[in-house]
């Protein structure tokens, strides 16, 4: 069996690049993009976390994450298509008056 | 010896099933030609060959030899991966689908079918998610308004019609308490076919087939009259060619796996143990059982094509979401619901189902009318319904 | 190297591939790709460590329904000529990478001495460790256990739904 520090510094590995995304990219669905593969790095890390100690929860908590994944995505793609119907950019660094 | 086969087997294997769709492919042309020249009362493609059936072999050829254009206002690397990206979930979902029981060869158990897994369902419904990349990709590749709008219809219909085609065999699964395709072809062998339990399951499930297929009455993806050839306007030569084997595959992929899901698999009335369960001429019968059912399935496909006339994209919409949504969502809780309670009655189960989805139809219909109604004098002075593409423009 | 470490290998090394791919593209449908790339390499990752039908619904959910609405999104609103200028802020860049790379360390570094610690008491229960779990026993967990979570995660989806219809409601609205 594969020893699981690999597949956590991978999961590290992926969370910092969704990290980094999140700072230096100014689109906004990009931005939504990167928050998704942070997600899903901490669900590789359950994944393995669970193998590990031979629990079935983290897999659970995975689906958990999946749904409120699922949510938020919807939520967030109607908010951006909304913004952009206003103000015809999704630059978060322009969107930055309170009152539309 | 024994690794000699453990690897030889399933490459021929598959070696014979991926073979066995390109000429499937290339038959469902010649006879989707034919039959709509018999429906419609004409004679159809009948040159190349005894009754043409060499028509499909001088049109690949004419494909390969034609001018590969790739015309300059389209994204290069995408537009040449579309066609891909359509073709390759096409032909992977048929990894898990059992062409038969199995044979006896070399002292060794042969399953007819390329990979047994036990999640076989789920595999397919995550495989067939991925057609719509090559119709969007491609669609947007294209650089052309036509192409866009196709491709922005073809996704909203499939991830619609998605969740009727997941939902419509969750009755399925919960009889047969098993994701593996295999499995549960042996237990539609040892009991009733699944389709005669889930009737309005099972024309649910090929409603939202037909319409993941991209087919008539359907193809609003490709809809000739309003979009000259939707999401492959661009498209020429080969690449052209493999969206349409891809549409192909899909149908006899579709086919195959709604014969293993609702109509019994390999099974035939005990007609496929002939000769003995395990023997050689039984696998050779159960394959050709499986065969001419889905040769059957295919031949429906055609006929529906050339029989109804296209949806309207509203029509398209509500008739996904108000009518075969809530049949698929009713058909799993009446039979979880008339499994407990009727203490495992198959017959209640399937009389229930129908009897649920007829009240569900009648429903959603009587509110829909008054709905209609209303609308009709709005209509008039806002304009079209379609919500959805408004933001395009 | 066994088997399994050559396709960790591989399935890791692109889902790193795609993952810098996502913040490199200019883009976003090139990005968006590549984010599939990761999600598939990901469920290819689940595989491995027996975890079949969480990798089953991440293809379903991530890479079919969830990513399809990123590119409809990003095909409806046509954003390729817009976001191609200012794509990166040029000043903060060099920062934040900075900070990216100290957080890349520092989570490396919690992967390794964590596990190090407790690795005695977890040698004990690695005979289970190797055990895949079936749909049942996931599902039986999910409704027992751990319903509570399970229909507050369904009222999420729901508050979700809604939300939507209002936000393209109010919007259509206004425009009229």
């Amino acid at each position: 069996m594969l020893s699981i520090e690999y597949y956590l510094i991978l999961s590290a590995l992926l969370f910092t690049i969704g990290v980094i995304g999140v700072l230096i990219r100014r689109n906004a669905i990009i931005i939504f993009m990167c928050i998704e593969l942070m997600l899903n790095a901490a669900n590789l890390a359950f994944v393995a976390i669970s193998k590990n100690l031979g629990q079935a929860e983290g897999q659970l908590f995975v689906f958990f994450v999946m749904a409120v994944a699922a949510a938020e995505v919807a939520i967030g793609l109607a908010i951006i298509v909304s913004v952009f119907k206003h103000r015809e950019t999704i630059n978060v660094d322009e969107i930055n008056s309170l009152k539309g | 010896m024994n690794l000699l086969i453990d690897i030889v087997i399933p490459i021929v294997k598959i070696l014979i099933i991926a073979h066995m769709l390109i000429i499937g492919v290339m038959a469902m042309i010649w006879s989707e030609r034919r039959v709509s020249g018999w429906i419609q009362d004409r004679i159809g493609p009948n040159r190349v060959g005894p009754q043409g059936l060499l028509q499909p072999i001088a049109d690949g050829i004419k494909f390969l030899f034609k001018e590969d254009l790739i015309p300059n206002h389209v994204d290069k690397p995408l537009y040449v991966l579309a066609p891909a990206m359509l073709l390759v979930p096409a032909m992977i979902t048929v990894a898990v689908v059992p062409f038969g029981s199995s044979i006896e060869l070399f002292g060794e158990t042969i399953n007819l079918q390329i990979a047994d897994i036990n999640i076989g369902v789920l595999y397919i419904l995550a495989i067939t998610s991925l057609g719509v990349y090559g119709v969007v990709i491609g669609a947007w590749a294209s650089n052309n308004k036509y192409s866009l709008l196709g491709g922005l219809r073809s996704s909203a219909q499939m991830i619609s019609y998605e969740l009727t085609l997941g939902l419509s065999i969750i009755g399925v699964l919960m009889l047969s308490e098993s994701l593996s395709l295999r499995d549960i072809a042996i237990a539609q062998g040892e009991g009733v076919w699944n389709c005669f339990i889930h009737l309005p399951a099972f024309l649910a499930f090929t409603t939202a087939m037909y319409a993941e297929t991209n087919r008539l009455p359907f193809d609003l993806a490709e809809a000739e009259q309003e979009l000259v050839a939707g999401y492959h306007t661009e498209y020429s030569s080969m690449k052209f060619a493999m969206f349409f084997m891809a549409e192909y595959m899909n149908m006899i992929v579709g086919s195959a796996v709604t014969v293993t899901l609702f109509l019994g698999g390999w099974h035939f009335f005990g007609l496929e143990n002939i000769g003995g369960e395990g023997s050689l001429l039984a696998g050779l019968m159960s394959f050709a059982i499986f065969f001419v059912k889905t040769g059957i399935f295919l031949f429906v496909f055609i006929w529906v094509r050339w029989t109804l006339p296209r949806f309207r994209y509203d029509q398209l919409m509500n008739f996904g979401w108000k009518f075969l949504l809530p049949v698929a969502l009713t058909s799993i809780v009446v039979t979880g619901t008339l499994w407990i309670v009727t203490n495992q009655s198959l017959l209640w189960i399937a009389i229930g189902n129908v009897v649920a989805a007829f009240i569900v139809i009648s429903i959603v219909a009587g509110i829909f009318m008054v709905d209609n109604n209303k609308k009709v004098t709005v209509d008039n002075s806002v304009g079209t319904p379609l919500s959805g593409l408004d933001a395009i423009e | 190297m066994s088997v399994e470490h050559i396709l960790f290998f591989i399935f890791g090394g692109v889902s790193l591939i795609g993952a810098v791919s996502v913040i490199t593209f200019r883009h976003p449908i090139y990005s968006a790709l590549a984010l599939i790339v990761t999600f598939f390499s990901q469920a290819g990752l689940f595989v491995l460590l027996g975890a079949h039908f969480v990798a089953a619904v991440q293809v379903i959910v991530y890479a079919g329904a969830i990513m399809v609405l990123f590119l409809f999104v990003i095909m409806l609103l046509n954003l390729g000529t817009l976001s191609l200028k200012g794509a990166l802020s040029g000043k903060l860049k060099g920062f934040a990478i900075i900070l990216g790379i100290l957080l890349a360390i520092e989570g490396v570094y919690i992967a390794v001495t964590t596990l190090d610690n407790t690795d005695t008491a977890l040698a004990s229960s690695q005979v289970a460790a190797d055990t895949t779990y079936s749909i049942s026993e996931l599902g039986e967990l999910l409704f027992t256990d751990y319903l509570l979570p399970f229909e507050v995660t369904s009222i999420i989806l729901l508050a979700a739904l809604i939300g939507v219809i209002v936000l393209v409601k109010r919007g259509n609205q206004t425009e009229n």
